[in-house]
């Protein structure tokens, strides 16, 4: 899979391409992911489904979309229709609603990649999401891998919430994935103090933004070294360009911008920008040569210079 | 998308205390262009490098063509947000999105308007009232809130409406009691055609039902808690019937914030109703 550029939207962070159109042309995006689309209509969880945190933000929104049919129908060729590249999240409650899905999705002109949603709860293990077992993920993946058009890539999103990612991570390669994107929003909670409820409807909700960026970090480092050859879409707390290419020094080789984009309507194509200067800066003159860089041995390599961090001394 | 939203960076003007509430002017040439009444604007708070994530949406009361167009923003503080904002001082700049929303429809031909305000809702309302009066339109207001600092716009409101009629919780200006207390006596001697209002949920649930009550149309803008503004993060959703009679999930900052009082379904605001699209085990999935 070839993209213009690194920078991608993270799911369900840019609602239809639509919305964001009226600010950039989503053709800037080096692809369009859209929020986790699922088979039927979904109403999604009551109210509040947001809440503020330090540098972060926890929401449980629970997929709100108008399903597969609506999507193909109104969504899906508009972003064709402006040439945006789109990678299709989607979502399930079942392994068979995930074959049923990328069966739906496999004629349909127009995606350049899907996105399994493995953070999606399990209803057959009762409830516990697909992510969180090595096994589970690679089942999900291995049906999406065998519906989807075979030169359509499959990428699958991992959750942070597990005990060994990179073992889910190898699973989910084994199973078929071409790519992984990671992280979803681990779980966490808030509990207004004044209320003395918790703050979100739905009790716990997924963290975005930098407060979860050093997991977002660490997640992708690790499967970056267990598994240097496979493709990894880096996202968590992604708000300028610095932050994009820490990703990708550890070992991303795109970065996909969610929360930041509540912030600032413009944040995917001023990251972009951001990244490109300092990889201009450092003299980078492809990004591939600065994926996983930060995993050279100390002291060695081209560019060990330290005069650009401000807590040097 | 008509009017399509702009971010600028405006400076402050002045800034103002009204009453309960701050009001700060900004030059936002771009939003003062686009904007109609009802539009809300978000501004991001914090500075830079802020912790602070979510945008807050701010009520527009006034939009001004000097310096290229400026806007007030009207707001009450109620967390840390709100609270920093309160501190900004003239010259400061501000990171603004707008306008942003479904504006007040307005009538076609003249009619006679009651314009509903609760606590700093009423901020939104006078520019409506300066459209509809522009369109030969007869308005009155009703504002409300629970103490008398609470309630924004009195005297603009009395120099503006053919009548202005104030109501305090605790009896502190005007009538003791809600807005709906006297809305029906207000909607029956000035022969109303149509109601709008801005201000709490609870509010528009009571002035939906009186106008309903009196079969004419209300427009109501609602106010819910908002993370972009723009239509992306899906969380500030209310359950909504729509042409068709099926009741969806709509996002106020969309596909609101204005909507028809009688679609809102104010008694199931902040849950998911059983029959709503897509709802967990409904019907119509």
């Amino acid at each position: 899979m070839e993209l213009p550029n690194p920078v991608l939207t993270a799911s369900g962070c840019g609602g239809t391409g639509r919305e964001l159109a009226q600010f950039f042309d989503v053709v800037r995006l080096g692809a369009f992911v859209t929020r986790s689309i699922t088979m039927a209509p979904r109403a999604g969880r009551p109210t509040p489904r947001m809440a503020e945190t330090p540098s972060g933000l926890l929401n449980a929104v629970g997929l709100q979309g108008p399903g597969v049919e609506a999507f193909l129908e109104r969504e899906l060729p508009w972003l064709a229709e402006r040439g945006a590249r789109t990678v299709v999240s989607l979502g399930g409650g079942t392994v068979a609603e995930f074959t049923a899905l990328s069966r739906r999705l496999a004629d349909a002109p127009g995606i350049t990649a899907v996105e399994v949603n493995l953070s999606c709860p399990n209803v057959e293990d009762r409830g516990r999401m697909f992510a969180r077992d090595g096994s589970a993920a690679a089942e999900v993946v291995a049906s999406v891998r065998a519906a989807i058009r075979y030169d359509v890539p499959v990428i699958a999103k991992l959750s942070p919430d597990v005990a060994d990612i990179v073992a889910v991570a190898r699973s989910c390669v084994d199973g078929g994935a071409d790519a992984l994107a990671m992280i979803n929003t681990p779980a966490g909670m808030s509990i207004d103090v004044d209320a003395m409820r918790p703050a979100l409807a739905a009790g716990a909700g997924g963290l975005s933004g930098p407060a979860v960026r050093p997991l977002a970090v660490r997640c992708v480092w690790q499967v970056h070294a267990a598994l240097p050859g496979v493709p990894i879409v880096g996202m968590g707390g992604v708000t300028t360009g610095r932050d994009a290419l820490e990703l990708i020094l550890a070992g991303a080789c795109a970065v996909a911008v969610g929360t930041a984009t509540f912030h600032d309507p413009y944040a995917c194509p001023r990251i972009l920008r951001e990244l490109e200067e300092l990889l201009t800066e450092r003299g980078f003159d492809r990004l591939a040569d600065a994926v996983g860089l930060a995993h050279r041995p100390a002291g060695t390599g081209p560019r060990g210079r330290t005069d650009l961090e401000e807590s040097s001394l | 998308m008509a009017g399509s939203p702009v971010q600028v960076t405006g400076t402050v003007l002045t800034t103002r205390r009204v009453d309960a509430y701050h009001a700060l002017t900004v030059v936002a040439p771009g939003i003062a262009d686009r904007f109609r009444p009802g539009h809300f604007v978000t501004v991001a708070a914090g500075g830079r490098d802020t912790a602070m994530l979510t945008r807050r949406a701010l009520t527009v009361h006034d939009v001004k063509p000097d310096y290229g167009g400026t806007v007030e923003l009207v707001f009450a503080v109620r967390g840390a947000g709100t609270a920093w904002l309160s501190e900004v001082k003239a010259r400061d700049t501000l990171d603004i999105v707008g306008p942003l929303g479904r504006p007040f429809p307005l009538p076609r031909d003249p009619c006679t308007c009651v314009l509903v305000g609760g606590e700093y809702g009423s901020a939104s309302l006078f520019a409506l009232g300066d459209a509809l009066q522009l369109r030969g339109c007869r308005i009155d207001f009703v504002l409300g809130a629970t103490t008398a600092e609470r309630v924004f716009g009195a005297l603009r409101a009395r120099r503006m409406g053919e009548t202005t009629t104030l109501t305090t919780e605790d009896g502190s200006l005007g009538m003791r009691g809600r807005v709906t207390d006297v809305l029906p006596g207000v909607i029956a001697d000035v022969r109303a055609d149509a109601v709008y209002a801005c201000g709490p949920m609870a509010m528009l649930r009571g002035v939906t039902a009186v106008a309903v009550e009196f079969g004419i149309p209300v427009q109501v803008a609602v106010e819910e808690h908002m993370a972009c503004g723009i239509g992306v993060c899906m969380t500030c959703v209310v359950p909504v019937i729509g042409e068709d009679g099926v009741t969806r999930m709509l996002r106020s900052c969309v596909e609101g914030p204005v909507f028809r009082g009688e679609r809102v379904r104010f008694d199931d605001v902040g849950t998911i109703p059983f029959d709503a699209l897509g709802a967990p085990g409904g019907r119509n999935v």
